[in-house]
């Protein structure tokens, strides 16, 4: 039947044509490589020579660093004395609260010997410990704003209870401020005037941005409890760089702050005296003064810890290089190694 | 295929009333039956008023309009209603409680830095939510602006929207129109009211139904009849019941049923019939489709449940650092203050808020514990929640996007519907899959027949080639990758005509005139081309015929005539046209049959039959139907072939084909008339015994048959089922068949599967003993339950002595049960057992079964086995089944979209289900896995060192950040990674998850998301935390910290500690992920450098904003060297211990994947022997798939060779 097949051929084409014009519409999916998840990508493994790689390159890397942060770290001299327990006269350290809140002369005399050049700048801080700094209720406790301009002197309520004296507000208000550091030491080497540079201690976004060059202070200290320190109402804020350096609460309860600059250098030997006045009470707490002064290098202050700490893990790397390269040979991987896939430790779970 | 209906060709069509033709179904009359004295009662109150738009009468009956909202929110009830979605999640909620606290001076940080992530991550979600829904509203829209055609009055029809339609309405639907209501039928383009419909979109089903209107309103087929028609109709409330319809019409005084044979539901679909007339009943939401239409269940995954238990181990977490950081607070405090002395006096404790009063330190301290649970608030990850969800979306974009799982010939895509089932995908443990038009195509392929004794047709089905295999044919001893190949390809070459694979030259082009019986193969393929209720359609440019049949068997009949030369052309009222060749002068004659009675075809009868009269007068009953009701309906002349053609049929059934016995008788006319009254008779009588009556009369002249031969018919398989079901044996995954069809079709498509093998034991539990059997007889029901009960129990418990007989012997087993002893084994006390056999057998196969009960089998596989389930169908039944599994995959095949609405995911083929589950499923489980660990890892890492600075604040609750990188944190600097990590991540690329199928074994093992994995990266978060907290601490203190003297501050610690955890999680993700794309360079790189933006931006703001990090980047860290010596060392140390582990692991214990992307990296993919060795050495035994027959028959020629 000739007829037959030809109506069928003629039914395909026809079939093909219908499709081919619905086409156009077609729901086929697009091709890319994007929607096929077939992205150009790098699909590292933890090969043998990836690993003994980074391990040397990060021995090789640290163990330098270690080598150079160590040496920063011995290069700075650093003098630390504390004072809190030796400034107390010895009558009164069964009460040293009853002393550190009356009325006595609070001078104390200490002598410390410079162990090695100490090339300028030095920097003198004072240390506490114990002192939390970063309470919340203290941190809290202060008035940006208050702080930046005169107008807003009224924005006490974070405050409280240090805001204001009968109604008129204090500028700068907040516990930070009232409880400011107000030991003071005065230096002399050789019995000569060692001349402590106060200025510059401070951050310069917290001089030019944070404290008002117009703010001055005012009933600051003039309440029924005195705190710490009193500041000059004639100097405005942003020049009590003292306050400053206070204000910015430290991260942790034991801290330094920095004091002032030495911009003379001190040789080995020299005999340097501090006459301090121990005003601060640290004692109510257990809390510890101490009076430091340190040169700095590149990396800051003397803290072994980092460089160790690198040539620690780049001794590490290294050796796992070591044991990785020799785990490689001794027990080098059987390939397709069945015995740790999970499905196989359990057991009959494939039965 | 909608809009394709117009580009067609136009086909011409007689116009027929075949509505007397039809004997049985549905086209009488209806009348009043109990139902309708229940009218006017309650639920039965809806009086519409036809064509009286401007009645009062119609007026005051209020109903809604016809405009269908989908969407789940409307414009006003959006922001109430989403707002409580997304509050109804505990995490959210606890949010909202700590961004509502962070008002009061409680807070830690301030108000605006807790609320603005969560309006950002909130406002994401409801982003997500408004576009979803607003998809919706267009597809509303695009609905709702569908034009109808409504009478406007004076018989003039203008065209109008969908959403403007109102009660009582009078419309003309067109050809291949949706119905936009539910519509009463008044008349057709057929002068006796039928039309035909599809209702694909409400029940699945692609047959067309008949519908017919009333015989009072059947007259008004011309627009002009309508002015003035007036119409009153009592009928039921809305209700969701598709088949019921109750009414009265009232037309004139007069008053007519109404029954659901006038009803024309919305969103079925005018077939075959160029034009109706119908009054509108139920519009809008009133519609019986909407009225249907339920929320699908909705289902979380596995991952998702345990998530949530992370998240509560999380909050507990929290409540836990928060209590001790209370007591050690309320301690502290409560000493600052004692007897009048101060300790701290510079916190002023004597005159102190009641949140550090030192008066009242308990009480200080249950107000810290709330500020502490906001402070470490930061452990619960805040964007979890909406990362996974944009995460899932993309995934499906991917799924849906997938070119490898696009059907050309359909022109369908997958389409993942639910996007939250993604990684469940990947965790199938057992897949519970249908047969009809799942495993096969549901496309009929006449292949074989039987004719006067002689079997004919020569093509090789593909059960037969199984069937070959299983026998151990020398067909078989192929190698793996042949035999791959030759089941993809099952067909050297396709048929050319649908629905046509027959081939044997003896009896076609015409050859069969010289056959030994071509007067009975004259017969036999006569009755083929007449016995059949086929309309064809002729295409009126090519001549060319096609057929338009209710089921696809009987086009593959009609079909198998035409190509044999006895061509079925035309179909009038009473006639059936068929161009045949006449035995006699060797010629191509056209042949007029008038055709009497069609008695049609239904379950009970398991035949159909047509009554004709030849041209010369004769009378004919042509007759076709299932074996078992034939063989005995034939007359003693007529037993000529039995025996032979009996063989045939088992042959064919064992071949898995599905067989049909045709024969016929003569009859005389005195006989036919009697018949012919006692039908009117019967087809008349409005008695409720009508339907048995007309069973009766046809019984009595369907005998005396004479039996002309036997048809085979393939349900043929799906391109590639093997295949997949080999592979997906592979992966470790178990395949049930649930299937309604009879054990031995089960069978044999399980053997043609690979899912059954010769060396496997069946076990079939099936009823059929002569206990049973004659216990039936009886009838006592009690007795038989019982019986049967406690033969399946036994049955069972010896199946299961087999197993365990067996014990480690790697003999499969396959359990093969029926619908009937199912019934018992499902039974509460039962089912464990049978749960247990099942589980130890490699297949199982449910034949016979219903949808009720391969929903209860999925449910007994998903509770009992707590393990995931997969559900995949195609058809109306399945969708209980795929509702009921964890995970239901609808094929959107040809059985309608039943199975797809109800369905999470939907493919086009089985086969797709393969690259679904092996490469989509695994990788969207690996990567949301990986995606949910490394989130809490990321957030414990940042929460802790919060944790650990407050130890050094007397747990006064100071942050130790910055209030903004605080929140911000979850937001930028660590989120774009985890997402891509989400989204891209892939260990293995797809070949190799294909080639690997064992790999999927990771998901369904859940080794990816197991407690020892999360807790794993839960103490890498607290190790990393701790190493960066106390590195960063101990390198920082007391010390200057430049060269210029100065001493970090908060701000400093606080700043090189966040710059330490941005580098670590970050790059702790490009540890973890083991694919890089561009894109994952950019965000994980992006991320590091958006931080260090981010802090001299933010530093360069006014300070009154940035308060402690005003320029603390540009003055303080960035020109401290010591700040990048800090970093470099915490960032290489802390992630340290990872790199070990992981270099370790990867080398010596590498996990699956790892062990693939070993044979990728040393490039021996390639090298079979290799692959081979990872494949079998760390694969658990397969048992089903021809991977696994073919190991078995090594085994054996093994064993034979040893022997």
């Amino acid at each position: 039947m000739p007829s037959n097949t030809a109506s069928s051929s003629s039914a395909a084409a026809a079939g093909s044509a219908d499709s081919s014009s619905s086409r156009t519409k077609s729901k086929r999916p697009k091709y890319s490589k994007f929607t096929q998840q077939e992205l150009p990508a790098c699909k590292p493994i933890l090969t043998p020579g990836w690993v003994i790689l980074t391990f040397l390159v990060i021995s090789v890397i640290f163990i330098p660093l270690g080598v150079v942060s160590l040496f920063a770290s011995q290069d700075v001299v650093e003098i630390v004395d504390r004072y809190d327990n030796v400034c107390i006269p010895p009558p009164d350290r069964a009460n040293k609260v009853a002393f550190i809140q009356g009325g006595a002369d609070k001078s104390c005399t200490r002598t410390l010997v410079v162990p090695k050049r100490m090339k300028q700048p030095i920097y003198v801080y004072y240390q506490l410990e114990n002192f939390y700094q970063n309470h919340r209720r203290y941190v809290k406790s202060r008035s940006d704003s208050q702080l930046r301009s005169v107008k807003d002197e009224n924005q006490i309520d974070a405050c409280k209870p240090e805001d204001d004296v009968n109604g008129r507000p204090i500028v700068p208000c907040g516990l930070i401020a009232w409880s400011l550091f107000n030991d003071t030491y005065a230096l002399s080497k050789n019995n000569q005037t060692l001349n402590v540079n106060k200025r510059g201690i401070a951050w310069k976004s917290d001089r030019e941005h944070k404290f008002g060059k117009n703010v001055f202070p005012k009933n600051f200290q003039t309440g029924n409890l005195t705190g710490g320190g009193r500041l000059d109402a004639n100097k405005s804020l942003s020049e009590q760089e003292d306050l400053i350096v206070w204000m910015r609460t430290a991260a942790l309860p034991t801290f330094r702050k920095l004091y002032g600059k030495i911009e003379s250098d001190l040789e080995k030997g020299d005999t340097i005296t501090v006459i301090l006045k121990n005003n601060y009470n640290t004692y109510s707490f257990d809390g510890k003064k101490k009076l430091v002064l340190s040169t700095t290098s590149w990396l800051g202050g003397k803290n072994d810890f980092l460089g160790i700490a690198y040539l620690t893990v780049g001794g590490i790397c290294f050796f796992l290089a070591l044991v990785f390269t020799i785990m490689y040979l001794v027990k080098p991987r059987r390939l397709g190694d069945p015995t740790y896939l999970s499905w196989n430790r359990v057991p009959g779970g494939g039965r | 295929m909608a809009g394709n209906g117009t580009k067609r060709p136009r086909k011409r069509r007689r116009r027929i009333q075949l509505s007397k033709l039809y004997t049985l179904t549905c086209t009488h009359q209806a009348c009043f039956k109990q139902d309708h004295s229940q009218i006017g009662g309650p639920g039965y109150s809806r009086v519409v008023f036809c064509n009286e738009p401007d009645s009062p009468d119609a007026d005051s009956s209020n109903y809604s309009d016809n405009y269908v909202r989908t969407t789940k929110y409307t414009l006003t009830t959006f922001l109430p209603k989403s707002l409580f979605e997304q509050f109804r999640r505990v995490a959210n909620f606890y949010f909202l409680v700590t961004g509502i606290l962070s008002f009061t001076p409680l807070a830690p940080y301030t108000a605006s830095s807790a609320i603005v992530p969560l309006l950002f991550v909130i406002g994401a979600t409801m982003v997500k939510e408004a576009v979803e829904d607003w998809r919706r509203k267009k597809q509303d829209i695009e609905v709702n602006n569908r034009r109808v055609k409504v009478h406007r009055g004076d018989g003039n029809f203008d065209s109008k929207e969908w959403k403007t339609l109102s009660v009582g309405d009078i419309v003309r639907v067109e050809k291949n129109e949706f119905f936009p209501a539910d519509l009463v039928l008044l008349s057709s383009s057929y002068e006796d009211a039928i039309c035909y419909v599809e209702t694909m979109n409400l029940d699945g089903e692609t047959n067309l139904k008949v519908k017919q209107g009333l015989e009072v309103t059947s007259s008004l087929r011309e627009d002009i009849n309508f002015k003035g028609f007036e119409a009153f109709v009592k009928c039921e409330d809305p209700n969701a019941n598709l088949y019921s319809f109750v009414g009265t019409m009232e037309l004139k005084g007069a008053k007519y049923p109404l029954s659901p044979q006038q009803l024309l539901l919305r969103d079925s679909k005018l077939r075959n019939t160029e034009f109706i007339f119908g009054a509108v009943i139920f519009t809008g939401h009133d519609t019986k489709v909407i009225q249907n239409s339920t929320d699908p269940p909705s289902k979380r995954s596995m991952i998702e449940k345990k998530m949530d238990k992370i998240i509560y181990l999380m909050f507990f977490m929290v409540v836990l650092m928060s209590f001790i950081g209370s007591v050690i607070f309320g301690v502290t405090t409560r000493d600052d203050f004692k007897d009048g002395v101060m300790r701290r006096w510079y916190l002023k404790p004597d005159s102190s808020s009641v949140f550090f009063d030192p008066k009242r330190a308990h009480v200080a301290a249950i107000y810290h514990f709330l500020t502490a649970a906001m402070l470490y608030s930061y452990f619960i990850p805040i964007s979890l929640y909406v990362s996974i969800e944009i995460v899932k979306v993309l995934q499906s974009i991917f799924i849906n996007q997938d070119i490898h799982m696009y059907y050309e010939e359909a022109d369908k895509p997958a389409r993942a519907r639910t996007s939250n089932l993604n990684e469940e995908l990947g965790q199938v443990d057992t897949i519970l899959s249908d047969k009809t038009g799942t495993l096969t195509c549901n496309s009929m392929e006449f292949i074989k027949c039987s004719v006067a004794g002689t079997a004919y047709g020569r093509g090789i089905t593909e059960v037969e080639m199984a069937m070959g295999r299983r026998k151990g044919s020398p067909l078989v001893l192929q190698s793996n990758e042949d035999d791959v190949e030759y089941s993809k390809e099952p067909f050297a070459e396709e048929p050319t005509v649908k629905g046509f694979n027959f081939r044997d030259e003896r009896i076609m082009n015409g050859n069969w005139v010289t056959e030994p019986h071509a007067d009975v193969i004259q017969k036999f393929f006569r009755l083929l081309a007449v016995c059949h209720t086929v309309i064809p359609e002729v295409d009126e440019d090519t001549e060319k015929i096609s057929y338009e049949a209710e089921s696809p068997d009987e086009a593959a009949f009609v079909i198998a005539a035409r190509e044999l030369g006895f061509e079925f052309y035309n179909r009038t009222q009473t006639t059936i046209s068929v161009r045949e060749l006449d035995l006699v002068t060797g010629k191509r004659v056209e042949r007029l049959y008038k055709v009497l009675n069609v008695l049609e075809f239904n379950s009970t009868r398991k035949r159909m039959s047509v009554i004709v009269e030849e041209e010369d007068g004769k009378l004919l009953l042509l007759c076709k139907g299932a074996d078992n009701v034939m063989f005995e309906r034939l007359s003693k002349n007529g037993r000529e072939f039995e025996e032979e053609t009996k063989d045939h049929v088992n042959e064919y059934a064992d071949a898995g084909l599905r067989t049909l016995i045709l024969a016929y008788r003569e009859l005389d006319e005195k006989e036919y008339k009697v018949f012919n009254e006692r039908i009117s008779e019967a087809k008349s009588s409005v008695s409720a015994d009508r339907e048995s009556r007309i069973e009766e009369v046809t019984e009595k002249v369907e005998k005396d048959l004479i039996l002309l031969g036997a048809t085979a018919v393939e349900d043929k398989l799906q391109n590639g089922v093997p295949d997949c079901i080999d592979k997906l044996a592979q992966a470790g995954i178990k395949i049930w068949v649930l299937t309604g069809d009879k054990m031995e079709t089960a069978i044999n498509i399980g053997f043609a599967c690979s899912l059954l093998r010769q060396d496997m034991k069946q076990i079939i539990i099936n009823l059929e003993t002569p206990e049973i059997h004659s216990l039936e007889k009886t009838g006592e029901k009690d007795a038989i339950a019982k019986a049967s009960k406690e033969s399946v129990l036994l049955q069972i418990i010896n199946g299961k002595a087999q197993l365990k007989y067996s014990g480690g012997n790697s003999n499969a087993f396959a359990l093969i049960i029926d619908g009937k002893s199912l019934a018992y084994a499902l039974d509460d006390d039962v089912k464990h057992i049978f749960l247990e056999l099942a589980v130890g057998c490699a297949s199982v196969i449910c034949c016979r079964s219903s949808p009720k009960q391969k929903a209860l089998v999925t449910r007994l596989v998903k509770s009992g086995n707590g393990k995931t389930t997969l559900a995949i169908g195609d058809g109306a039944n399945d969708v209980g089944m795929l509702q009921e599994a964890d995970i239901g995959v609808g094929i959107s095949g040809v059985e309608g979209m039943q199975a797809v609405m109800s369905s999470d995911i939907a493919i086009a083929q089985f086969r797709y289900l393969e690259r679904l589950l092996l490469v989509h499923g695994h990788w969207c489980y690996r990567r949301i896995s990986t995606m949910v660990c490394y989130f809490f890892y990321k957030n414990i890492t940042f929460g802790f060192t919060l944790f650990l600075y407050e130890a050094y604040t007397t747990f006064s609750a100071t942050p130790a950040y910055n209030d903004w990188f605080l929140s911000l944190y979850n937001v930028f600097f660590s989120s774009l990674p985890v997402i891509a990590l989400g989204v891209f991540d892939q260990d293995v690329s797809a070949r190799y998850c294909l080639k690997f199928p064992l790999l999927y074994q990771e998901g369904v093992q859940n080794v990816l998301f197991s407690w020892r994995r999360i807790l794993g990266w839960m103490f890498n978060g607290f190790y990393s935390a701790l190493i960066i907290f106390f590195l960063c601490k101990i390198s920082l203190e007391p010390q200057a910290f430049n060269h210029q003297g100065k001493t970090p501050g908060r701000e400093i610690l606080g700043g090189t500690m966040y710059t330490c955890i941005v580098w670590v999680v970050n790059l702790q993700m490009a540890l973890a992920i083991s694919y890089f794309t561009l894109i994952q360079h950019i965000v994980i790189w992006g991320s590091i450098i958006v931080w260090y933006l981010f802090i001299t931006v933010y530093g360069e703001l006014p300070a009154i904003i940035s308060t402690g990090a005003y320029r603390v980047f540009v003055e303080a860290l960035a020109p401290s060297l010591s700040y990048w010596v800090i970093t470099l060392f915490v960032v290489a140390s802390t992630l340290m211990p990872y790199f070990i582990y992981s270099a370790v692991q990867m080398r010596f214990f590498p996990m699956y994947h790892g062990m693939i992307q070993w044979l990728r990296y040393e490039g021996q993919c390639n090298d079979p022997e290799y692959c081979d060795m990872v494949r079998q050495r760390s694969i658990r035994p397969t048992t089903v798939g021809f991977t696994a027959r073919l190991e078995a028959k090594k085994r054996s020629v093994r064993r034979s060779e040893s022997a």
